[in-house]
């Protein structure tokens, strides 16, 4: 035990620290930033380019073949029909969500930029299934979807649109196995949007919007010609991530459907898990895996064009 | 609930004016219902008697038949998820210390350094969040199975701070950078040295920075699921995200209760939580276009 001496209060003098800087080449900074970085390349930046080089081998689970293979992966999987129907899905299932979720985010950031009593409970409540963690919330929609007790389905009967002995199968069509795969998605990531939209549209300034209404300017007008247009920077980082958690994605599509019916409603990602873990094809996997690179590529020059904004106004 | 569409011009018009703001309402209760309903969902179908939840003449939306607790010591007696979230739990912890006390200093460094290449590395380090766990457990699985790791939670206690380093690096950069320098240079005046200049002055003050950190990496090993459904496949180490869904639903025998039972009590604590920190969030995420 240390005696309680009251020397730790006052501050010792420690010249070198305060005053100039010690004479080495590498800033303290650099230090302080070292354990992230390694860590961040051992477990980024190593398996991505590992992730590469398996690509290009003949690697499995149960064979340590490391031998290069070329592009015969890449060909392989080119021929086959599960794997183009995956990146199908996979960009088809991102353009309708991306779409429908811009349209509804513009229209609900529109309302909830307006001040209104209750506000921020009904905004609380609106951002809830982004904030709730996604398996679960999938797994509630799994039993929304329930072949023979789906509410929808029984909402449906009772509205007299589908007959009494109907039951459709939304996760058993592949159609519709896509489609509530899309409405998951959209449900999730609506609330997301929406709040990168709405910071954009509580940044507008609010003489610009009162003047062009003394202009005479009607509600769209307003909305088109002043608020989306000033927008636009902040609806890209919307779209961007929208785009990224959507393609990216592999547990909602796992937990809906696993792919089926038929492997018909398989995403890059999952797809690359059945092959590369399911059935051990590591090398065929990670092929597959990296047909997400070119989005990921075009996000990140995004990213990039927006930083260097940034930096030069 | 009235809108802003009350405006100073509003009476002018007054039909059009309630009109339009009906609309707003509808449209708005519209948007609520949707995004409420699988939670309400979950709790109407967590507190319901199976022969209740599986007859079909039943209306769904009542309880036709008394609701009932058993759903839940279903859960927590007969099934493994008191150890999925224990797990959950350390796993969770364990993720928070680390990337703490690797995005902390790195924050606070290139929100010290100045000039293009603090610059560079901080956009270099925030793209790394852009690349997805889905590009990255191929080859990761190999990795932990050279660490011998296979079937070990803590392949996930080390994959996981790779998912929330790199944003709270970032998160962190922008906070430390919003707090005065001169305080900081006040105390090393003062004759501190810079880690007590650090861990005194500053680290009080990035409190609200901290926890943020806290919930948005808490809420990462709670949310992820890829991982822990490749590196982790005996029932008694799986996480609660991975425990549920592979290990309660089953081929076609499903417990439709018990499950909405554990959809319920992992959903409504973090939602709860996460959703009031995600303006900072956002913040993080926009930080580029909204200037």
């Amino acid at each position: 035990m240390a005696k309680p001496v009251s020397e730790t209060a006052v501050p010792l003098i420690r010249p070198e620290a305060a005053v100039a800087r010690p004479k080495r080449a590498i800033p303290w900074e650099f230090w302080l930033l070292l354990p992230a970085v390694i860590y961040i390349f051992l477990l980024i930046g190593f398996p991505l380019i590992l992730s590469i080089y398996y690509s290009l081998s003949h690697i499995s689970v149960g064979r340590r073949d490391f031998s290069f293979a070329g592009l015969a992966n890449f060909r392989a999987i080119l021929h086959d029909g599960i794997f183009l129907q995956a990146l199908r899905n996979t960009v088809l299932i991102t353009i309708a969500v991306l779409v429908i979720v811009l349209i509804l985010a513009t229209i609900l950031a529109t309302i909830l930029a307006a001040r209104f009593r209750g506000r921020a409970v009904v905004r609380y409540l609106l951002l809830l299934p982004w904030a709730a963690p996604v398996v679960m919330s999938t797994i509630a929609w799994k039993w929304i979807f329930d072949s023979q007790y789906s509410v929808i389905n029984w909402v449906l009967r009772q509205l007299h649109i589908i007959g009494p002995y109907e039951f459709p199968q939304w996760l058993g069509v592949p159609k519709l196995a896509i489609i509530s795969i899309i409405m998951v998605q959209v449900w999730r990531i609506l609330p997301f949007a929406t709040v990168i939209t709405l910071a954009g549209v509580n940044a507008v300034p609010k003489e610009l919007l009162e003047a062009a209404l003394v202009d005479g300017a009607g509600f769209f007008t307003r909305l088109f010609q002043i608020t989306l247009p000033m927008i636009r920077p902040i609806i890209g980082v919307a779209v961007l991530f929208t785009a990224l958690f959507t393609f990216t994605d592999m547990a909602v599509v796992w937990i809906l459907t696993r792919g089926g019916p038929y492997n018909s409603s398989h995403v890059l990602a999952s797809w690359a898990f059945q092959v590369g873990i399911v059935a051990g094809d590591l090398a065929q996997g990670a092929a597959i895996a990296l047909f997400m690179l070119p989005v990921l590529a075009a996000v990140a020059v995004w990213v990039l064009r927006l930083a260097s904004r940034e930096v030069t106004e | 609930m009235s809108t802003a569409q009350a405006r100073p011009q509003a009476p002018a018009h007054p039909l059009r004016w309630y009109v339009l703001r009906l609309i707003v309402v509808a449209v708005l209760a519209v948007f609520l219902v949707q995004a409420l309903f699988p939670f309400v969902w979950m709790a109407i179908t967590a507190f319901k008697r199976d022969s209740d939840l599986y007859n079909p003449t039943h209306n769904p939306f009542f309880f036709n038949e008394p609701p009932t607790l058993r759903q839940f010591s279903i859960l927590f007696h007969e099934t493994k998820f008191s150890h999925w979230v224990v797990n959950t739990a350390w796993i969770g912890l364990l993720t928070v210390i680390i990337t703490l006390a690797l995005s902390v200093p790195a924050g606070y460094a290139l929100a010290r350094l100045r000039g293009r290449l603090g610059q560079q590395l901080a956009i270099a380090i925030f793209l790394t969040y852009l690349i997805p766990p889905t590009l990255l457990f191929l080859p990761l699985s190999q990795v932990v199975s050279w660490l011998k790791l296979q079937d070990n939670d803590w392949a996930l206690v080390l994959t996981y701070p790779s998912l929330s380093v790199p944003f709270c690096v970032w998160l962190l950069m922008g906070f430390f950078r919003s707090l005065p320098q001169e305080l900081e240079e006040a105390a090393l005046v003062d004759g501190a040295g810079r880690l007590s200049a650090f861990t005194r002055v500053l680290l009080p003050l990035a409190l609200p920075g901290l926890l943020t950190v806290v919930i948005f990496t808490l809420t990462v090993a709670v949310n992820e699921f890829i991982y822990a459904l490749t590196f982790v496949s005996i029932s008694d180490l799986k996480t609660v995200s991975v425990g549920v869904p592979t290990d309660l639903i089953r081929g076609d025998v499903f417990f439709w209760g018990a499950i909405m039972a554990s959809a319920l009590v992992v959903s409504l604590p973090v939602a709860l939580l996460y959703n009031a920190f995600l303006d900072r969030f956002v913040e993080g995420l926009t930080a580029g276009a909204l200037r």
